[in-house]
């Protein structure tokens, strides 16, 4: 097949086969990973579920993994990682996607307002550690909140489609009830599996007749209690020390558990998923931070002069030519990190993209492919 | 730092605050369009990339009907535009950066590649550092005359150069091969000045871009067409000839007419912006036309602009032109422009001009702007 598409490739030479076969139907790739969106669902409030079909080369995913989708925003081609909610499985043919717009959250707030079936995005294949051992652990705790639900959702899907035996807790946060993604999923999942104990947590929510554990359908609301911690812990999973725990969410939350956990010694069981929002820095007046420049493995202070300059200071000698801005000859990739082009004064910090070095200094710590 | 231009109605001054002036404006008409880029101009190249598919598909499947001789002019005509395309409005834009920004990996500079026998690798070095950071600087831009013709009085003669109108005829029919040649400076090697070990590189790049080029149009698609093989070599040759003497033309009018300015590397050390925009506005020709010939020349014939905002995309110039064209006139600077009729005739008439020894020629018309600096202005009295 492959060498079917290189034979071809020489009849289209310079340009790859898909440039072609893209004009007739964006989906209709030979080498390009991509996805149309078939479905859209907007029903929790500030979220949008959207079910994507992947070109034949997606090879599905592993619950817990996440994917990185394309989308074109006003002329430009933005990239932001996901995680399907859709339980992983060798023959699943596509892709679901929950994405909770955030306030300044330029992707997620456009696929809001504006996804609609037969939408193309552009996919890459899922990535990513956090996930399942192949051989099921006999107890699972799954710990999560607010859109940090979504790589735990596919694993607890996972784990009832293929009819887990074990015993298992997920434990869940959120500012109220209607803000619980796939709630109705949450109860189907709760009432067929006796071994699944499913808690919603909203901590914040002020509900004084509440404050005694409510069983709606299936699973267990509470409402005003505290955030977590170790009591809580005792309480819905007494034999969380020989379980494997998976934790996605909110720093608080991250960090909460990592405590409890560590002053167990338990790290080596927890399992943690960075869910980290990059915004630009308000204030890039002042100079701060580490330059890194990875493929090199050097590091320095950010010195506040553009990267060109500060890459020959730190003694290496990237490419460039005019240093003006005009050639693209410096151009390298910008792996996360915030930069200020210095012609413009705009800022940056969308991670993996190329920038000019030489008309780019960094705010703040910023990590560069050098 | 003063520019002193003189014109043919006399000298024209400039002060460090006017040049300073006029940076700023250009700098500022080029944030107003960075704030603008959008969907128009991503609509825009890739209605062009579309229409260039379309005639490639079109002139390659026409030449299988290759032996009505009407359909074979017409499969020419449409590989030709579609080559044409190709170099011009989408590679040499693209592989400038000018649609980097919206970060589609087919569309970035670094990744393009074009329909032509040089490596794109190799010309954005040639091009895009070379040319565009030393336009018109004598021993710094090699664009002036390529290494092989004298473009300017100040270039040296020798009876060599009588031949120069045919190199330049030469250099046309072949101009993708040298445009591919240029990067490896043959001319410094004969010179001594550049060894054969370093251009080794580049030859084996050129090797491996060129010989896909040729097996291309030369051998597959001829074959592919089978009893017709010899009808679509030819139709493939002329296609690229098509091309290559369009692209010459185009890109001669740029910086050859009459008018054009050249520098030395002393009068340009030190810069400014405000002075290096100056210099690349008397660096450069513009051609006139409509629309349609300033796609087929890939906005080359707004070449002024080009040459201030290499980086902005180029369907971007028409719309600045006014602009410069007013900062012009507003400094006195002179915006040289014409038909494509007049640029070409001027560039060929300075050809064979050149080729002959300076004592035949007289010096009469001698470049209408003369550009002088002075470290103080003071000294001289401006
Ligand atoms: S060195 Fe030319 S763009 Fe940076």
């Amino acid at each position: 097949m492959v060498d079917l598409v290189d034979m071809v490739q020489t009849l289209t030479t310079p340009h790859p086969l898909d440039r072609y076969l893209e004009l007739i139907r964006p989906t209709l790739t030979a080498r390009r990973l991509r996805a149309e969106v078939t479905h859209v669902r907007r029903s929790t409030p500030g979220s949008v579920t959207l079910t994507l079909r992947p070109t034949r080369q997606w090879r599905g995913h592993t619950a817990g993994q996440y994917i990185q989708i394309g989308v074109v925003i006003d002329g430009v081609r933005h990239t932001r990682c996901y995680s399907p909610v859709n339980p992983e499985g060798r023959r699943e043919k596509h892709i679901q996607l929950t994405i909770k717009s955030h306030t300044g959250g330029l992707v997620s707030q456009h696929l809001y307002q504006h996804a609609a079936p037969g939408m193309v995005v552009d996919l890459e294949p899922a990535a990513g550690t956090f996930a399942l051992p192949e051989t099921r652990p006999e107890r699972i705790l799954l710990i999560s909140g607010g859109s940090g639900i979504t790589p735990v959702l596919s694993m607890l899907r996972t784990l009832a489609g293929e009819g887990y035996q074990g015993e298992l807790t997920f434990l869940y946060y959120a500012k109220s009830p209607v803000l619980v993604p796939h709630r109705a999923e949450l109860d189907a999942i709760a009432q067929a599996h006796n071994n699944f104990r499913i808690e919603l947590r909203y901590p914040g929510r002020h509900a004084a007749d509440e404050l005694e554990p409510v069983t709606i359908r299936s699973c267990t609301e509470i409402s005003g209690a505290g955030y977590f911690d170790y009591d809580e812990l005792e309480r819905v999973a007494p034999w969380f020390a020989e379980a494997q725990t998976f934790v996605c969410g909110p720093q608080a939350l991250m960090d909460a558990v990592r405590k409890v956990y560590e002053a167990e010694q338990l790290g080596d069981r927890l399992h943690t998923e960075e869910f980290t929002l990059n915004f630009a820095p308000v204030d890039d007046t002042d100079v701060h931070g580490t330059v890194s420049f990875s493929a090199s493995g050097v590091s320095a202070a950010n010195s506040g002069t553009t990267l060109l300059e500060q890459a020959e200071a730190a003694g290496l000698s990237p490419e460039y030519g005019c240093r003006m801005g005009i050639c693209f000859s410096c151009t390298a990739v910008r792996r996360t990190g915030c930069t200020r082009n210095v012609r413009t004064g705009e800022t940056n910090s969308d991670p993996d993209q190329p920038i000019q070095l030489c008309i780019n200094a960094p705010v703040g710590d910023v990590e560069i492919d050098v | 730092m003063t520019i002193l231009t003189e014109t043919k109605d006399g000298p024209l001054v400039l002060t460090p605050d006017q040049i300073e002036e006029l940076g700023k404006a250009l700098d500022e008409l080029r944030a107003r369009v960075v704030a603008d880029l959008g969907d128009r101009d991503r609509e825009y190249i890739y209605s062009i990339i579309k229409a260039q598919r379309g005639f490639e598909i079109a002139g390659r499947g026409l030449m299988y009907l290759g032996f009505l001789p009407p359909v074979w002019l017409a499969a020419v005509g449409a590989l030709s535009v579609s080559k044409i395309l190709d170099n011009m409005e989408i590679g040499h834009n693209v592989m400038h950066g000018q649609y980097d920004w919206m970060r589609e990996p087919d569309l970035n500079s670094r990744e393009f590649e074009w329909d032509t026998v040089c490596p794109a690798e190799q010309w954005r070095h040639s091009h895009n550092y070379m040319h565009h950071t030393f336009t018109n600087i004598h021993n710094k831009d090699r664009d002036i005359g390529y290494g092989i013709l004298r473009m300017d009085e100040s270039q040296q003669w020798n009876p060599l150069r009588l031949g120069q109108p045919l190199y330049a005829f030469a250099l046309m029919m072949l101009f993708e091969w040298g445009v591919m040649g240029h990067d490896l400076e043959v001319e410094n090697i004969v010179r001594g000045r550049r060894s054969w070990g370093e251009i080794k590189k580049l030859v084996k790049g050129q090797w491996r871009k060129a010989g896909k080029q040729v097996l291309k149009d030369y051998l597959i698609f001829p074959a592919l067409t089978g009893p017709l093989f010899a009808s679509t070599l030819a139709g493939n040759v002329t296609a690229n000839l098509v091309r290559n003497v369009w692209a010459y033309s185009i890109i001669f009018c740029g910086h050859f007419p009459t008018g054009v300015q050249t520098f030395t590397e002393e009068e340009t050390a030190e810069e400014t912006r405000g002075e290096w925009y100056v210099r690349q506005m008397l660096g450069s020709a513009n051609i006139s036309g409509s629309r349609l010939f300033h796609i087929m020349s890939g906005n080359l014939s707004h070449q002024i602009e080009h040459h201030l905002f290499p980086d902005l995309p180029a369907n971007r110039y028409p719309e600045m032109a006014p602009e410069v064209r007013a900062l012009c006139e507003k400094y006195g600077l002179p915006y040289n422009t014409g038909p494509l009729s007049k640029q070409v005739a001027s560039v060929w008439w300075k050809i064979c001009k050149l080729a002959l020894p300076p004592s035949l020629v007289s010096s009469e018309s001698a470049p209408s702007v003369i550009v002088m600096r002075q470290q103080k202005a003071t000294e001289v009295g401006v």
